[in-house]
Parts: structure tokens; sequence; C-alpha cells
């Protein structure tokens, strides 16, 4: 019966590794959190929430320092409404066709192609943008310089669209068949059908698809370090540079002490993003259960 | 205006919306392609930079990328897949199956920079792992759990319910059960995932800024606890931060970087298409 | 006068899937070495019973086991391992179910879970099982070929031979015969007939003219309720029960 014994030993081994690895997924995103605020939370000691939230100058290495994010959620702000402006229509455009209009194999080419574009890491998306679509936004404008909020929309605008093409394809391609027959059979035609029936049964899952899209263009950090400007002002005009909360945690961790109150500021952005992206992407979870139903 | 021409001029503008979606991936792949070709050569893949990395070549850079993907790898392929058995065939419809599902969906949201935060709070200062391979693998294979996990558990889920029923009812365990009559045939599925997650990790920069990417360094890592140079972080670092390099390095590194990621997708897209056609069930 | 004790011996069995009762109040013997068949209407609850033998209504979620069932007097739930239960009391599903692996891989699958290794005993469980089941002269050159090419009696045969390989004590088949050519029928319920020398078979069956053919006892089942049971041949020609002889004449079901 020894080997018998030994079985089960390693099998109750086993599962319980499994079981484990199952709590492992929710302690990450408790660490995460943990950890975050571990950094962060000494920056409220001398700083009020809404002086940090709402305070319009970031000057962390001034004397004395100014830690107000305004001008950066403002920036972070302004790039992600001009980017999802851009990728939304053009996004749930192109769901449309791939999933309603594409013969097969054309479909097929499309979702691969979408499905590249998705995988070209952000850095390189920053150095094209950077390298090719600031100059060309500088003399269209006339702009002393090109990297601007509006080239950070368009390159995000990029970085959202394989996001919401694909979740919005999904959810249209879910739509039950009889839906398309029985609007056919009653004499509209295909493009009624698809933007009349189709669109609006597969509403829920598109909405999971435009916040999805907007969660990643939120927590984009290089490409849009890079096609931005940095320069951290409440702007006026999306021909302006701007910063974002990303781009900043990313360009000035590397100047910041450890355990300093610039240092400690920068993580208590991470806390602002990491609840903003939460918030997001739990709301489009619950569109994408509903879109499933 | 009639129904058959607003039908034409709807699609024409769905066709154009598609592609504006597309052609951007083929002007990119093209003039990456164009301007970075003349770059390549066996010296710039295998050789140090030199001359403040204007000359020489990208090999740290290459091969701290590997070195890291595959650290992350290495601890996210057996805990996502793991984590995917539980929820696939563990768990019942309860409360803490639903919590490991919304944790995994918001790992998937995290911004990759907040990750970086993380990895410089927790791997490098508290476990003072240092700036090191092993604090950015980490950090990087935490990131990709949610793809890796993902995917093992659409492959676990295809995997017909009568095999583990057969299986039990032949007198094996549920853990044999899944060893011998599921994985097996979830095996291209996980793989596929895994692939995806290299490729993600290969490509990602900000979560490897603060836990382990070096500007430059003069020679190559020697333990898991040096710090690398990474693919991602050079180009980003030859483009933004040092003046008077020549744009075919800069084109060529972004060749050699986007050739790393695309082969990996590509990899992954033909293996999911083989596998479902190849399904005999 | 001494009967011989009872293989199963099944006494206040009640099953539940979640609120929903699917079998109530089963009290019923089943004997060693005979063929013991059950029949009656869809959702009856034969197919629960025969799950409820080996405990593969665990596998339902929520499903919930009261009463007692013995074998060989011994408790299923807390005398002896689920493992070994089902080695015990093998069951032949209603579709053929081979596992996508090779003819000779299905065959030993239950005894490499166990544990053997022997290449020699394997071979031995192979060659002895697929004759129990007469499918060795059909497979025995091309043993290492995937099962799903076999035509689907000779699966459902290899499907028997899987159990038989381990030795186990009682079979449990489901509608063996559900989807398969009347010739591919008769092949199986000949196997049946030969392999009850050895084995208690317990049959589940929603053909009435093939439990007249091969049962010995009968049970009818409806709507959770075990309406009567008796030997066959009393069963088809003077039921006790209006509704038993409704179904056999083909009233409803």
């Amino acid at each position: 019966m020894t080997p018998n014994r030994l079985r089960k030993l390693k099998e109750w081994f086993i599962e319980k590794a499994i079981l484990l690895s199952g709590v492992f997924s929710v302690v990450f995103v408790l660490l995460i959190f943990l950890f975050l605020l571990r950094e962060g939370f000494s920056l409220f000691r001398g700083e009020s929430v809404g002086d940090f939230l709402f305070g319009k100058s970031w000057y962390p290495i001034s004397d004395p320092p100014r830690f107000g994010i305004l001008p950066l959620i403002m920036g972070s702000l302004l790039v992600t409404l001009g980017a999802a402006a851009i990728s939304v229509p053009i996004g749930i455009a192109a769901a449309l066709f791939i999933a309603e209009i594409a013969p097969r194999r054309l479909k097929e080419g499309l979702k691969a192609g979408i499905e590249l574009l998705a995988a070209i890491p952000s850095v390189v998306i920053g150095f094209i943008g950077m390298i090719t679509l600031g100059p060309w936004i500088k003399n269209l404008f006339h702009i002393p310089t090109g990297l601007t909020a509006l080239t950070g929309s368009v390159t995000l605008a990029f970085m959202a669209m394989p996001t919401i093409v694909s979740i919005a394809e999904d959810a249209i391609t879910a739509v039950p068949r009889q839906y398309r027959e029985a609007a056919v059979a009653m004499g509209a035609t295909k493009w009624q059908t698809t933007w009349r029936i189709v669109a609006r049964a597969a509403r829920p899952g598109m909405v999971a698809a435009v916040m999805l899209g907007i969660g990643r263009v939120i927590g984009e950090t290089m490409a849009v370090m890079m096609v931005t400007g940095n320069a951290a002002m409440i702007p006026s005009s999306i021909l302006q540079p701007v910063r974002t909360l990303t781009a900043t945690i990313a360009a000035e961790m590397g100047e910041s002490v450890q355990g300093g109150a610039h240092y400690a500021a920068l993580f208590a952005i991470g806390i602002v993003l990491f609840i903003i992206t939460f918030l997001i992407n739990g709301v489009a979870d619950i569109y994408l259960h509903r879109s499933r139903r | 205006m009639s129904a058959r021409l607003a039908q034409k001029i709807a699609f024409t503008i769905l066709l154009l919306a598609t592609l504006l979606v597309v052609l951007p991936v083929i002007f990119i792949l093209g003039i990456i392609v164009a301007k970075g070709a003349s770059a390549i050569s066996w010296e710039f893949l295998f050789s140090m930079p030199r001359d403040g990395m204007t000359a020489g070549g990208i090999f740290p850079a290459v091969l701290g990328t590997l070195y890291l993907v595959l650290g992350a790898v290495l601890f996210a392929v057996p805990l996502g897949v793991l984590a995917a058995v539980y929820l696939v065939e563990y768990s019942s419809d309860n409360w803490f199956s639903r919590l490991v599902k919304l944790a995994i969906v918001n790992l998937a949201g995290v911004p990759s920079v907040v990750y970086g935060l993380f990895g410089l709070g927790i791997f490098v200062t508290f476990f003072r792992f240092g700036a090191s391979i092993l604090s950015g693998s980490l950090t990087l294979g935490i990131m990709i759990l949610p793809v890796i996990i993902t995917s093992a558990r659409e492959a676990l889920e295809s995997v017909p319910r009568h095999f583990r029923t057969v299986s039990l009812s032949l007198g094996a365990s549920r853990w044999q059960t899944i060893r011998h009559s599921v994985l097996p045939h979830a095996l291209p599925g996980i793989l596929t995932g895994m692939i995806l997650g290299l490729g993600r990790a290969a490509g990602e920069t900000a979560p490897i800024l603060f836990t382990v990417a070096a500007f430059y360094l003069p020679r190559l890592p020697q333990s898991v606890f040096d710090q690398t140079m990474a693919l991602p972080y050079h180009l980003y670092v030859i483009s933004t931060q040092v003046p008077g390099i020549a744009e075919n390095v800069r084109y060529g590194t972004a060749l050699v970087l986007l050739t790393l990621v695309l082969l990996l997708n590509l990899a992954a897209i033909v293996l999911r298409s083989r596998f479902r056609r190849k399904k005999k069930w | 006068m001494v009967s011989a004790p009872a293989k199963f011996s099944i006494a206040g069995l009640h099953v539940h899937y979640g609120k929903l009762c699917v079998l109530r109040d089963l009290n019923l013997d089943i004997q060693a070495n005979e063929i013991f068949t059950v029949i009656g209407p869809a959702n009856s609850g034969k197919t629960t019973f025969l799950h409820a033998l080996n405990r593969l209504v665990d596998l339902v979620p929520d499903s919930r086991l009261s009463g007692e069932v013995r074998l060989d007097g011994v408790d299923i739930r807390c005398g002896l391992e689920v493992e070994a239960l089902r080695r015990k009391v093998g069951i032949v599903f209603a579709l053929p179910l081979p596992l996508p692996i090779s003819i000779f891989e299905n065959v030993v699958y239950g005894l490499r879970m166990q544990g053997v290794r022997d290449a020699a005993v394997l071979d031995e469980a192979v060659e002895r099982s697929l004759h129990e089941s007469y499918l060795w002269d059909e497979v025995k050159d091309r043993l290492r070929s995937p099962a799903m090419n076999l035509s689907g009696g000779q699966q459902q045969r290899l499907c028997m031979a899987r159990i038989l390989a381990g030795r186990p004590d009682v079979l449990l088949f489901d509608e063996p015969t559900s989807g398969l050519d009347p010739i591919s029928t008769a092949r199986i319920e000949e196997t049946m007939l030969n392999l009850k020398e050895k084995y208690t078979i317990v049959l589940v069956t929603n053909n009435v003219a093939q439990a007249a053919r091969v049962g010995e006892r009968t049970a009818f089942f409806l709507m959770g309720d075990l309406v009567e049971v008796s030997a066959t041949s009393k069963m088809f020609t003077a039921p006790a029960d209006s509704r038993t002889s409704d179904y056999i004449t083909g009233k409803f079901g």
C-alpha cells in the first residue's frame, strides 16, 4: 500500500499548489495596491489629498516642492479624450466591417493584422510617432514643436484600436443569427440589418470594448512619453505639449530619492492610476458579462 | 436616397475605417524595414556597443531581453497554468472563483508603469533583490500572468467534459485525470499563451525601467542579481536620451525588437489556428 | 432457506441535484452474476441510478446522495476509496467514448493509473480483455493505432474491454446500444450474455425489447420512483402495476 500512500501524498501537495496558484492572482492584486500604498502613503503626511489631486502646479524638485497633479490629470484626460474621439468611431466601424461584411478569408487576414498591431511594442510605436508623426504635425499647424497632446492622441488611438476592434468584433459575432434572418426576412437591406439590429444588440459588448480601449490608453506609458513633449502644465489647447500621469512616473522615478517626498508622490500617482484602471476594468467586465448573456 | 445607395455609402465608410486600422501596421513595418535593414549585420547583433553607443552592436540588449523573457516565463507559466487548472477543474461557481476571475481581469488592466512601481517597491526594495534580472523577470512575470491564465483557461475548457468523466470512471484520481486526460490535449493552447506572454514581455519597457534596465553596461550580466540592458529600453534610450546616433542604428534596433516580437506572435497565431483545425473531437 | 448475499444492496437511496429530487427512496438488491435491467422513460432517474452505484453522481455540482448503498456488504461511501469503487464497478456510457489515444492505451488506462508498469502484465491484460469483449481478432494487428479510427460498434466494445482490463466485479451499461446499428447491437448483447458468467451486469435501456432479450430481472423507473421490480419474464407478461404495462405496451415514453 506504500506506493499508493506516496501517490496520495503527492496529489495532496499538487492540489494544494493548484489552490494556492488560484489564490495568488488575488494576492498579487492586493500586493500591488498594498505596495503602492506603502511607498506612496507618506506623501499624505505633509500634503492633503485635495492639494495633491487638485493642486495646479507640479514642481517636484523646487524648494519647497509642489505636488499638485491636476496638470498631469488634465494631460492624461486630454490625450485620452483625443485618442477616444479618433479610435472609437474608427474602431467600431472596422469591427462592423470585419464581423459583418468582410468575406471569410479577408476576415482572417484582417484579424491577424489587428493582432499584429496589438503586438507592436509601445516603444516602437512611440519611436515611429516621434520620428514621423511629430514633424508632420509641426509643419501642418506651424507650431514650434510637433510633440503635442494631439500627437499623443493620434499615436494612442492606434494603440487602443486593436482592443476596441477585437472585443467589439466578438460582441457583434455573438449576436444570434436569428436576429439577422428576421430582419432580412422583413425586407431590410444588409446595412439596415447591421446598423439597426446587429449593432444595437451588440451594444453592451461595444461599451466594454470602448472602456477597455480607454483603459489601455490611460495606462499607456512609453509611447505617450515619447510623443507628448512632457510639459507639466495645464494645457489650453490640444496643440500644446502635455505630460500624462504615466509619463511622469516613468520620466522622474530615476531622479527621485528613495523614501523622499518626490518618490512617494510618484507612487501616489501610481495609486491614482491603479484606482482609475481598476474602476474602468470593473465596469467593462460587467458590460462584458451582460453582452454574453 | 435609396436604401441601396445608403448601403453602398455605409459599406465604403466601414471599409475606409478598416483600412485606417490596418494600413498603419503596414506603414510601420514598411518604414522600419526600409530604414533599418541596412544596419542589420552579424556584428550589429552580436557585438558590444562602442563609442557611447553610437557604434558597435546591440548584443547586451538582445541577450538581456532574452534573459528577462525567459525568467518571466519560467515564473509565470507554472503559476498561470496551475491557476487556470484551479479555475476550470477545481472551483465551482462560488464567490472565491469569481474573486479570482475579477483579480485576473484587473491584473490585465493594471498599467505597465504601475507594474514597474510595484516591482520597485516589492522586489527591488522590500526583498532587497536590487535592480536586477531577478526583479525585472518577476515583475514581467506577474504582468504576463493574465495572458497565460486566460489562454490556458480557454485551452482547458476546450477539452470535452467526457474525457474527464471517462477517466474518473476508470478509477483515475482527480489529478491523474487532469494530468493524463486533460492537460495533454490542452497543451497547444497553453503553448500559444506562453508564446504570447513571451512576446508581450519582450516588448514592454515601463515595467523594467526601475527594476532592472541599465542605460549602458560595459559587460554582460553574470548572475540574476546583475542589472542588464534590454532591447525596448535600449531603443528608448537611443531615440530620446542620446544625441548623435545614426538613424539607421535606431531603426535597426527597432527592427530587431519588432522582428522578435512579431515572430513570436505569428508563431502563436499559426499554432492556434492549426490546433483549431486539427482538433479531432 | 438461505439466499446468496446480494452484490449490491440499496436501502432508502435518495439523490438530489440541488433542490431537485431525481431518485426517491430506492430499495433494491442486485444479485451476483445476474443481468439486471432498468427500463423507464426519459428523466425517470435510470442514469442517475447507475451513476450512484459508482459515485459518478459526485461529479454533478450540488448533487447529494442519502441512504445506503452496499457493495458486498461494504458501504460505497465510507467503506472504500472512490477510485477503488470505480475500478470494481465499471461503466459503459451511452455513446462510445474512447479517449483520443491508441487502442492499447485505452485498454490499459485504468491499470496505468493504478501504477502498473510491467509490460508483460499490460500486454496480458490487453489480450485477455479484448478477447472477452470479442474485439481481439479485429484489432490485434493495430493496437497502436488511434481508437478514434474504429467504427462505433468497435469503439463501444473497446470501452467494454477498457473496463474488463481492471478485473471489475460489476459492469454498468447505460443504454450502450442507443447509437448503434442492429448488427452492432446484437454483438454487444451477445457479449453481455457471455460476460454474465463472470460479472454482475446492470443494464439501463430505453429499448424494452432489449430488456426482454437479455434481462433476468427488470426494474421499471418512473420520474424518480421505482415502480416495480420483478423477473423479466413476469414483468413482460403480467406486470403488477398498470403504469408498467402502459409503458411496456407503448402508451407513453
